[in-house]
């Protein structure tokens, strides 16, 4: 047998390619290359990890289980058919919308506390959209790939119709506000939305990893993320959208 | 554990969601582990290990026991992990925004003084050697590494990940042991023979 290729060796080394396994133990020059390689590979598992406190695990279910508690609010009320979170965006954009008409003819002083106020409502209610097509979303970037035949999304696909029409009354509400950025990243969340409710509603292992593609290229996930903690944030103290 | 594992899945999916907790609390250390392996990053470390888990939440009526709860966690947490270093790489001004947005430290202070039993037990040196090669890879090749050598991963469950093919898989892998061991040959020997 000829001697092993380094490529060989790697793979012995993982517990593959055994089938060298004699010719290591037979051969002095091929061992002693072996055992190089291994040297070199064991030396990684020194790789240091930053330790974690001693109450590392209670930490992260705080900050975890307060979130799924969040979450969870959505999947026993608005997440299903989402009606009630359209019905939710036409209550709050009807009502910026209205009490912008009556701020022309308000008192200025009232005016700007009632603004005040409609903004915020108007920023928790974006908040709140953006976090559920985040979900709808991280849904589909982490299906499991069917290994032979189709996957049904199509609960995603009803959730991103649903989603779609209240992100277009956003949108619009936040455009007319003057908002750019908000609208902006609406706008590019809709394009996904719609790519996602106009598709098909079983898709093969390609068309979901196609899928995926796009979501990734197009760095939305992490632009709704973003902005969803920004909203969070101001939420409590800001009044500009 | 895998037994203890499947008992608080079948309560989180009855609707306990308090079950959910003692699968948080056995597997995070070992989640941050692996992100930080991948990521290199703290931050983005922690970001993954509270990202993991809401996925693993959420999509738990997914969860088939075919594989361990465990395995199927560290899948979500590695495919999460590439998705952030995709987006570092594709849209860095986004993923700065989202270093800033986690304020530093996600979870307060979490990071130990005390060092860790590898930093006692290898030479500093070594392990500083490791850490600079390893940030020196691409992307792909640390991921296909990691997977393969910390994790043990088989190179059709990596390919999955990474989206590509055995060869691709292998070769990554080979080009990721070979910059390691052009870095740390002459490192782990000399230390070898003193």
């Amino acid at each position: 047998m000829n001697h092993p290729t380094e490529e060989q060796f790697i793979l012995y080394y993982y517990g593959e390619g055994t089938q060298i396994e004699d010719h290591v133990h037979a051969c002095e020059e091929c061992r002693a290359s072996y055992q190089a390689l291994q040297r070199v590979l064991n030396s990684v598992d020194s790789f240091p990890v930053p330790e974690r406190v001693p109450d590392y695990e209670n930490r992260v279910w705080a900050a975890v289980g307060k979130r799924m508690e969040k979450r969870s609010r959505w999947w026993s009320f608005g997440w299903r058919p989402l009606a009630a979170a359209m019905a939710m965006a036409l209550l709050v954009v009807g009502a910026f919308l209205a009490g912008r008409t009556w701020q022309k003819a308000a008192p200025r002083q009232l005016a700007a506390v009632d603004n005040g106020i409609r903004e915020r409502v108007l920023l928790v209610a974006v908040g709140d959209h953006l976090e559920r097509s985040e979900m709808v979303l991280v849904e589909l970037v982490n299906a499991g790939a069917p290994a032979a035949g189709r996957l049904d999304i199509s609960y995603e696909q009803k959730t991103a119709e649903d989603l779609l029409e209240s992100n277009r009354l956003y949108r619009q509400t936040a455009a007319t506000n003057g908002d750019v950025a908000t609208a902006a990243l609406l706008e590019e969340l809709e394009r996904v939305l719609l790519d996602v409710a106009h598709g098909p509603s079983e898709v093969s292992a390609r068309q979901l990893e196609e899928m995926r593609r796009q979501i990734e290229d197009r760095g939305i996930l992490f632009k709704v993320k973003i902005f969803g903690s920004r909203v969070e944030q101001s939420a409590g103290n800001s009044t500009t959208l | 554990m895998e037994d203890s594992d499947s008992v608080a899945v079948a309560r989180v999916k009855a609707g306990d969601g308090d079950a959910y907790r003692a699968l948080v609390e056995r597997h995070s250390r070992s989640v941050f582990r692996l992100a930080y392996r991948m990521t290199g990053n703290e931050q983005d470390a922690e970001d993954v290990v509270q990202e993991t888990f809401l996925r693993a939440y959420r999509q738990l009526h997914r969860y088939e026991a075919r594989a361990s709860f465990g395995t199927w966690l560290y899948r979500i947490a590695s495919n999460y992990s590439l998705d952030l270093m995709r987006s570092r790489a594709r849209h860095p001004q986004v993923a700065a925004g989202l270093s800033a947005e986690s304020g530093g430290d996600a979870l307060g202070t979490v990071a130990s003084e005390a060092p860790g039993p590898d930093r006692l037990l290898f030479g500093d040196e070594v392990q500083r050697k490791v850490e600079s090669t390893l940030s020196e890879l691409s992307q792909q090749e640390r991921t296909a590494f990691v997977l393969r050598h910390f994790e043990g991963q088989s190179i059709e469950e990596i390919g999955s990940s990474l989206g590509l093919s055995g060869n691709a898989t292998k070769h990554s892998i080979f080009r990721a042991v070979q910059k390691l061991r052009r870095a740390l040959e002459p490192l782990v020997n000399s230390v070898g023979t003193t």
